[in-house]
């Protein structure tokens, strides 16, 4: 079976003072070769935790993540990671960054600067080759992070906020350019945003998490991210369920944030 | 307790009443400074007034308490070097200037005492002096007395500046006699500790009965303690050509020189690789941090006594105290590097791929490099406050050994000159390690 498999997966972080937080508690999830998933949920309910347990960077306490049968047990070159920023390697061009994972695994420079090329031109920045990071805009920035990530062919991309950062115009461009990227790469996706229509717009499949203890809450399968693939996110917004949904889930969050706010003021 | 102690007691207040007058007195060359500012200030707003300011900051209403509505007046900069030198120049009679403060008197001038001998006989003599300059040559004042009272007349002559024991009686019929005493100063009834102004100079009337003849100061400084400028131009001028204790100028600089680029690359190579271990591994930070902590407060200045027991006063006595001094900077700006790397893009790099080697060198390496640069400027500045004090105590060549040589013979003009040096060289330092820094990390404060 070929695709990402969280197999039960919990995490419980030991306090200082000797308590114990539950940031995620018995986490199942399948998710199949090329799905695009976007992971939403309040602050706290342990999304990153999640996405940094199928990076490999953290080990959860209990259970596992396979990654085509096989277990993750650090972070790996066929998990692709896009940060929401700051990532990028000031001391290297536009051209260099890209070329890292290639050059990683040994890849003369010939070799790699036809990938660099090619992606430069896929997300738009073919003329800033030999810039320096900090002459980059935010936008451009975050494309050269997405091109970083696929000039090393990874089976997944996790990413975590990508366009956070980024002003609402510039947001819903490059909400455009992964879609585009999906559809033309096929590769999975795992997208963790705090913007419900942007989970709406690019996440096939929208899993919602709760928190205390961080677990999932519910899940969506959404034609939009299909629909949205070359169109204009705008008139996808129009589209009748999109308002519907997002009202639920927003709705949704916000009983979750009363929830813990009621705790909080309840413990004070 | 020595603080009830009053001998400590009045030590110590002795201690601050005289930092006090200094420091008025210091504040009174200052208050002129200032006031040459403030006149430079109000001629530069006559004459700038009417004439429009441009760029973009001079539409900005708010400039009091905006920060970067402040730069740097460089016409103020300017004439705050020319008011220096003028301050200078006036002070020490720079031959530069047309005018200066009034100097110290120089040429003859006399005065007149009256004497009553032990026969209660009244005479007057007369004491001429002659107070010559330090750069002239000097004819000694003779007189010759053949008046027919018992007061005969005197001659000295001084340097100017100093004074003069007159002992008046010593060629007077009779001085030596119980009952000769001497009454007036031109007219003026005298006692013991009195002082006449005289023109010229003032005499004290001692309690042994003789004159202190005190030419007038003048208001200028002694080339003893300031040159005029020169004066300094033209020593080094000179120590440019020959050198001074046969070492020439030029031997000096590299010594000190070469003694922190080796000090300092010392440091560098044994501190940053420690920085790096200290920043990566736990056990290392735990096994060196006490040390590094200990060590990075002690002054270098304070390992001097300790350098010279254990190394003597030979080269490595001095390198291995610029080493120590830039060993703890570097250890701490390499481990500060390396724990100010953003972790996205560690984990940035071991998602593309990079084993821990590859994450060290194009990662953490790099991204350490703006820390490293800013440590190294402090270093190399801490080294070379500390070669110059080095020297100081035990060196055979270095400026600072030529500057505290030149001290002993009270070669003023030799001491500025290194002072001068010294502050060059140091800004030098600083501009060169601003330009490599610009060069290798240009992303420094961008990222």
């Amino acid at each position: 079976m070929s695709g990402l498999l969280i197999d039960n997966v919990s995490m419980t972080f030991e306090l200082p003072d000797g308590g114990n937080v539950e940031a995620l508690k018995n986490i199942n999830l399948d998710i199949k070769e090329g799905e695009i998933v976007s992971v939403l949920g309040p602050s706290g309910c342990g999304k990153t935790t999640l996405l940094n347990i199928i990076a490999g960077f953290l080990a959860p306490t209990a259970g596992q993540v396979l990654l085509n049968n096989n277990p993750v047990k650090g972070p790996g070159p066929e998990r692709g990671m896009v940060f929401q920023k700051g990532a990028l390697f000031e001391w290297m061009s536009v051209r260099k960054n890209v070329a890292f994972g290639p050059s990683m695994k040994g890849m003369p420079t010939r070799e790699s600067d036809e990938i660099v090329n090619h992606l430069l031109e896929v997300v738009g920045l073919k003329d800033f080759k030999e810039k320096a990071i900090y002459e980059l805009s935010g936008g451009m920035q975050q494309r050269v992070a997405l091109a970083r990530c696929l000039a090393n062919e990874p089976d997944v991309i996790l990413m975590d906020e990508p366009l956070g950062a980024l002003d609402a115009l510039t947001r819903e461009k490059m909400q455009g350019l992964v879609l585009k990227l999906w559809k033309e790469t096929g590769k999975t996706i795992i997208l963790i945003t705090h913007s419900v229509e942007e989970a709406l717009l690019l996440g096939e499949r929208l899993i919602v998490m709760a928190p205390r203890p961080g677990r999932l809450h519910k899940e969506y399968n959404l034609p939009f991210a299909e629909l949205g693939v070359g169109a204009d996110l705008r008139e996808v917004k129009k589209h009748k369920d999109f308002g519907k949904t997002r009202d639920e889930i927003l709705s949704m969050i916000w009983d979750m944030e009363e929830e813990i706010m009621g705790r909080t003021e309840n413990a004070a | 307790m020595f603080i009830t102690n009053p001998d400590f007691l009045a030590e110590f207040g002795f201690a601050l009443t005289t930092s006090f007058w200094m420091i008025l007195g210091i504040a009174g060359i200052f208050a002129i400074y200032l006031l040459f500012s403030a006149f430079f200030a109000f001629l530069n707003g006559l004459l700038t007034k009417g004439k429009e300011a441009k760029g973009f900051g001079s539409l900005k209403t708010v400039t009091f308490g905006d920060e970067s509505a402040v730069v740097a007046n460089r016409i103020a900069s300017v004439l705050g070097v020319l008011t220096i030198f003028f301050l200078w120049g006036i002070a020490t009679e720079s031959r530069l200037l047309p005018f200066s403060l009034p100097g110290p008197f120089t040429g003859d001038s006399q005065f007149e005492y009256m004497a009553r001998n032990a026969a209660g006989e009244t005479d007057t003599g007369t004491v001429y002096f002659r107070v010559y300059s330090r750069d002239q040559e000097v004819e000694r004042l003779e007189v010759e007395d053949n008046s027919p009272g018992f007061a005969k007349d005197d001659a000295v002559t001084i340097l100017e500046r100093r004074s003069a024991i007159v002992r008046a009686q010593n060629n007077d019929d009779g001085g030596k006699e119980d009952g000769y005493t001497i009454t007036e100063i031109n007219g003026q009834p005298v006692e013991a500790d009195d002082v006449v102004n005289i023109e010229g100079a003032e005499v004290l009337f001692t309690k042994r009965g003789s004159f202190s003849v005190r030419p007038n100061q003048g208001m200028t400084m002694e080339a003893l303690f300031l040159p005029p400028p020169e004066k300094v131009w033209a020593t080094f001028l000179d120590l440019n050509a020959n050198g001074y204790q046969g070492v020439s100028l030029w031997e000096n600089v590299f010594w000190s020189l070469a003694r922190v680029v080796i000090g300092f690359g010392l440091g560098c190579l044994f501190g940053i690789p420690l920085g790096y271990a200290m920043g990566l591994t736990g056990w290392l930070r735990g096994w060196f941090d006490p040390i590094v902590e200990f060590m990075r407060p002690v002054p270098p200045l304070a390992l001097i006594p300790l350098v010279i027991i254990w190394f003597g006063i030979g080269e490595q006595g001095k390198i291995s105290l610029l080493f120590l001094a830039a060993l703890w900077i570097m250890t701490i700006a390499a481990r500060s590097g390396v724990s100010g790397v953003n972790i996205s893009k560690v984990h940035a790099a071991y998602s593309l791929g990079a084993s821990k080697t590859q994450v060290l060198t194009r990662v953490i390496i790099p991204n350490s490099l703006p820390d490293i640069f800013t440590g190294a400027r402090v270093a190399m500045g801490v080294c070379w406050g500390t070669v110059v004090a080095a020297e100081l105590v035990a060196a055979e060549k270095g400026v600072g050994k030529m500057i505290i040589a030149a001290s002993k013979f009270q070669l003023t003009d030799i001491v500025i000159v290194g002072i001068v040096i010294i502050g060059i060289i140091g800004f030098g330092i600083e501009v060169l390690m601003r330009m490599i820094e610009k060069r290798l990390i240009p992303w420094k404060g961008r990222g």
